[in-house]
């Protein structure tokens, strides 16, 4: 079996009292495509900002790559890194926001390059040449000097998608990306995710569109209350699901 | 395909007739009596006793020139202290560390606390506390040679004016979106470049109108600075009355200098928000 490229172990969160995370076990295969699915409220954005280090785990451990995220193991004690060591590790995975946080001081462009020149200090041209060729793969060619204001949803989402890519991640994180955005603009961010996901980059999604993971999942995960309650191919889990509490979140969504 | 159904009877045509306007009769009454009211405001002082040729001769005389500059160049440099150390003390104040924390809600509360001119008597006497200044063994020297006007002026203005920037500094920074954070640490940065690249430069274009306020509130808080011999504008203009006792006029030269400076600074203040507003729809469309 291949070495998992995220390994998550008996993770537990909480928000003072409420608990978002209860003990989640997950590995995600390299270049594996993930849905997680649920009610709001039952953990799957927290353990995808967990991975990314947005919220830090309470116990347990996520190993990225093979390298402990966040702390490190020292005389049998855990050390919390530096702030500059998480965002190293960081670096490795890419976050697209439900409501795409782009900067809205900065072009199309220099939100692109923002990362690779001012965090990675590349070379400006090189880096230049790179996120002209991120717009056009998804599709915004023509819209590299304007302003996030200026741009439709779906349009802001896809230059967000090509902002975490132009830090060369070995995983993508998508948080809801298509919930903020209007019915009819849905469909080309989906399009761009597809695309990515054809090209083998490994991607979990948080996600209310159950045709999107049914069409591109390798594997759905549906989680209630904190815990994973069932997993497997988005037919059997969309399609013929095991557990009552599936079946009930299923039905309420479709 | 249904066809639109026929619009009902009895509503006329309007297209083609204009809307009247309003005759608004109270606002020109009013304004008449405004008009009434300034008119004997100013024969009551063309009437008063002032010399008004001493106003205009004393306009612009070299002290008064020379009063104005130093006015000018010390509300600038004080105010960039003030900029400074407010955004230091802002990202103290929102800083996780609680050492940092408390040290600038310390400072906020101490200068915020004390009147200005208070502050200023003291940095000017400091001599008193502290007869010489300097590094143990490197260097040290006379405080009444070190304290100028200017550097007491300059000390008091500028960390008292930080203490209320700061103020100015956090409102703008927590008014910038928690998700602008977040992404900008998505991609790697720190806390500190996330600020630099990413909360402040939004942060501006909230902070830019009250920063203005408080600039043109530093160019007459100089003033306060003519009570430690520091020769500013109001300093200059009475020392020319301590000699000459044509006091009205010579306070009248100071008010239309400083009423000519704060005229000047408003359309500035109106550039630096264009510049700041990048990537606003206001802007953009």
């Amino acid at each position: 079996m291949t070495k998992p490229l995220v390994a998550i172990r008996s993770v537990s969160k909480s928000f003072g009292e409420f608990q978002a995370l209860k003990n989640v076990s997950l590995d995600i295969r390299p270049g594996e495509v993930m849905c997680l699915i649920g009610a709001s409220g039952s953990g799957k954005t927290t353990l995808l900002r967990c991975i990314n280090q947005l919220a830090a785990i309470d116990s347990g451990g996520i190993w990225l790559d093979g390298e402990l995220l966040g702390v490190r193991e020292q005389g049998g004690r855990l050390h919390r890194l530096s702030e500059r060591e998480i965002g190293r590790q960081r670096l490795k995975t890419g976050m697209v926001f439900q409501r795409f946080n782009l900067f809205p001081h900065k072009t199309a462009l220099e939100n692109i390059t923002e990362g690779p020149l001012q965090v990675q200090s590349r070379k400006s041209d090189e880096v230049r040449a790179e996120a002209i060729e991120l717009l056009r793969r998804v599709g915004l060619s023509a819209k590299a000097d304007s302003y996030p204001a200026q741009l439709s949803g779906g349009q802001q989402q896809r230059v967000a998608i090509a902002r975490a890519l132009a830090m060369k991640p070995m995983l993508m994180l998508f948080d809801e990306p298509t919930s903020a955005l209007d019915p009819e603009l849905v469909g080309e961010v989906l399009a761009v995710m597809k695309e990515l996901a054809r090209s083998g980059m490994t991607m979990m999604v948080v996600t209310h569109e159950l045709g999107f993971a049914r069409e591109v999942a390798d594997r759905v995960v549906y989680m209630d209350q904190g815990a994973i309650i069932e997993q497997g191919r988005a037919s059997d889990v969309l399609g013929a699901p095991r557990e009552e509490r599936t079946r009930a979140f299923l039905s309420a969504v479709i | 395909m249904m066809p639109a159904p026929a619009l009902a009877e009895g509503f006329p045509d309007l297209s083609g007739m204009r809307i009247a306007r309003k005759p608004h009769w109270f606002r020109w009454l009013s304004a008449a009596l405004i008009v009434a009211v300034l008119a004997l405001i100013v024969r009551a002082f063309a009437g008063g006793q002032i010399e008004w040729s001493y106003v205009s001769r004393f306009l612009t005389v070299k002290v008064i020139l020379e009063g104005i500059v130093n006015t000018m160049v010390m509300a600038v440099l004080a105010m960039a202290l003030g900029i400074f150390l407010g955004v230091v003390v802002a990202i103290m104040r929102l800083s996780p560390n609680p050492v940092l924390k408390t040290v600038a809600a310390g400072y906020t509360w101490l200068f915020r606390g004390t009147p200005l001119i208070l502050q200023l008597l003291l940095w000017f006497n400091l001599a008193l506390v502290f007869p010489t200044i300097g590094i143990p063994g490197l260097w040290s020297a006379r405080a009444v040679d070190v304290m100028t006007p200017f550097l007491a002026a300059l000390l008091g203005l500028g960390i008292n004016q930080g203490a209320y920037t700061s103020e100015v500094m956090r409102a703008g920074m927590l008014s910038v979106d928690i998700g602008q954070y977040e992404a900008a640490q998505a991609i790697g940065m720190g806390r500190l470049r996330a600020l630099r690249r990413i909360v402040l430069p939004q942060a501006m274009r909230v902070v830019i109108p009250p920063l203005g306020n408080e600039f043109i509130g530093m160019v007459k808080a100089t003033s306060l600075a003519s009570v430690i011999q520091y020769p500013e504008l109001l300093h200059n203009a009475e020392n020319i009355y301590y000699a000459n006792s044509r006091v009205i006029e010579l306070l009248i030269v100071a008010g239309l200098w400083y009423l000519l400076v704060v005229s000047v600074l408003t359309p500035l203040q109106m550039l630096l928000e264009r510049r700041f507003a990048r990537g606003t729809l206001r802007l953009a469309r």
